[in-house]
């Protein structure tokens, strides 16, 4: 079940700008409050996903390693 | 297409002006034999060398024979470092700012391994100097390296702060400005200083490191001149003398016509939505700019821009060739997809600015559409 307040967008597997496109697009289905965590694999990501947050208005809340070597970074939607 | 090509890609390689083209052939005509000989051909070789090292010794401030030729900014790198850690006995830690080039940071751990410690940078890139004054403060630091200004952003390093902070715990500090040097008035404090031709209108292979004679080093190369063996290109070398001479009789005219032209790029893309512009708005090099755009990828902006007449750069990860976005982008935390990196030569022309500003926002919206990207203003 996914938990429409708290979506996760699978971006493993695709390098950039993808990921962040991907989460952009998820982004416009929440309002305020939702968080979003995206799945990554792309090295760059990690970088982009903290630089969106940050020029879109939103809030980067972290990072953590999964247990299948990806990275989940975690952004709430402040806009 | 009529224009002709615009090229906005100078850092490290631009064309020759026709007064240095014509220096390096006299330089291949007159300039063949070898230096270190006695002969009148090679007296005539050591002349334009000797003069060579005066031109660039005199905008440095310092002296010809603390000039030494290399073939490239790594050489240089690796001769210099090595040469400093040689001489400092006991001490084997670097300190670098986190914007360093890649060819000093290979240099460095070539040196030293792993003891290379990295000094963050602000949102500018200006190494934050307190934490650079608790890393020099520490026992066992052999040489600290600040570049003067970055060759991607653009910003220029607080170089005067930052050697106050060197010279108090008595570390020698090297300036890479390999991006700065025929740009804007040369740093005036500092131990060892890297520059490289090809980037200020200069032909390529040619770089120097400059020492002082307070300067402590021990050559790594058992034969003669451990710092540049070999010897030298004269041509190169000559060449690379007459490029910075023109680029410093040219330079208050080009830094006020180059500087006005990077304003008109960042207020143009700071309308586009989803625009990243990254280093210091003012105290930068006149020539340089990087901006990010979001939902588009680097490799694929420098190609569309190219089929339409443009050379630029890019520090994406998809555009370097590698799989890691540039390190100076992840540095200061600048977005690192859809990056695009220009470097001004002095040739460029307010209409090719103006072209590359009308040309721009479509091929961003053609990127962005083929992606599927939602409007970049979210």
């Amino acid at each position: 079940m996914t938990d429409p307040e708290n979506e996760v967008v699978d971006a493993r597997g695709t390098a950039c700008p993808v990921p962040i496109i991907m989460l952009a697009k998820a982004a416009r289905a929440h309002g305020p409050g939702a968080t979003l965590t995206v799945l990554v694999t792309d090295v760059a990501a990690r970088l982009d996903v903290p630089a969106w947050a940050r020029m879109t208005g939103h809030r980067f809340l972290g990072e953590k390693e999964t247990d299948g070597g990806a990275l989940a970074l975690t952004v709430r939607l402040d806009s | 297409m009529q224009r002709s090509r615009v090229y906005l890609d100078a850092g490290g390689s631009q064309p020759l002006s026709r007064r240095v083209a014509d220096a390096l052939a006299a330089g291949i005509a007159d300039g063949w034999a070898d230096p270190t000989r006695l002969s009148t051909e090679s007296r005539r070789s050591r002349a334009l060398l000797e003069g060579s090292r005066e031109a660039i010794a005199d905008v440095l401030g310092t002296r010809p024979e603390h000039i030494h030729f290399l073939p490239s900014p790594h050489l240089a790198f690796e001769r210099v470092i090595a040469g400093i850690v040689a001489a400092r006995r006991g001490s084997d830690r670097i300190i670098v700012g986190a914007t360093e080039r890649d060819a000093l940071m290979d240099a460095a751990h070539a040196a030293v391994g792993d003891a290379v410690e990295t000094i963050p940078v602000d949102i500018h890139g200006h190494v934050d100097a307190d934490a650079l004054e608790a890393a020099v403060g520490v026992p066992g630091v052999a040489l600290a390296a600040v570049q003067h200004a970055n060759q991607e952003i653009g910003t220029i390093q607080r170089l005067d702060r930052i050697a106050d902070i060197t010279a108090s715990a008595a570390v020698p500090l090297l300036v890479d400005a390999t991006a700065s040097i025929g740009h804007i008035d040369p740093p005036s404090r500092w131990d060892a200083l890297v520059g490289h031709a090809a980037d200020w209108g200069g032909p390529a292979g040619i770089a120097f490191i400059a020492t002082t004679p307070r300067t402590r080093w021990l050559p790594v190369w058992a034969g003669r001149d451990g710092f540049s063996p070999g010897g030298v290109n004269v041509a190169l070398a000559l060449a690379a003398a007459v490029a910075l001479q023109e680029r410093e009789e040219l330079r208050s005219e080009t830094d006020a016509r180059l500087r006005r032209l990077v304003d008109t790029v960042r207020d143009g893309v700071s309308t586009l939505d989803g625009i990243d512009l990254v280093g210091d708005p003012h105290e930068r090099l006149p020539h340089v700019l990087t901006f990010s755009c979001l939902y588009a990828d680097g490799e694929t902006l420098v190609s569309e821009l190219d089929r339409v007449g443009f050379a630029i750069g890019s520090g994406s990860a998809c555009a370097t060739g590698t799989l890691e976005p540039s390190r100076v982008l992840a540095a200061v935390g600048a977005l690192t997809h859809g990056n695009v990196r220009l470097s001004l030569p002095p040739t460029v022309t307010a209409a090719d600015i103006d072209a590359f500003l009308m040309e721009l926002p479509p091929a961003l919206q053609r990127i962005r559409s083929r992606l599927g990207a939602p409007p970049a203003g979210s």
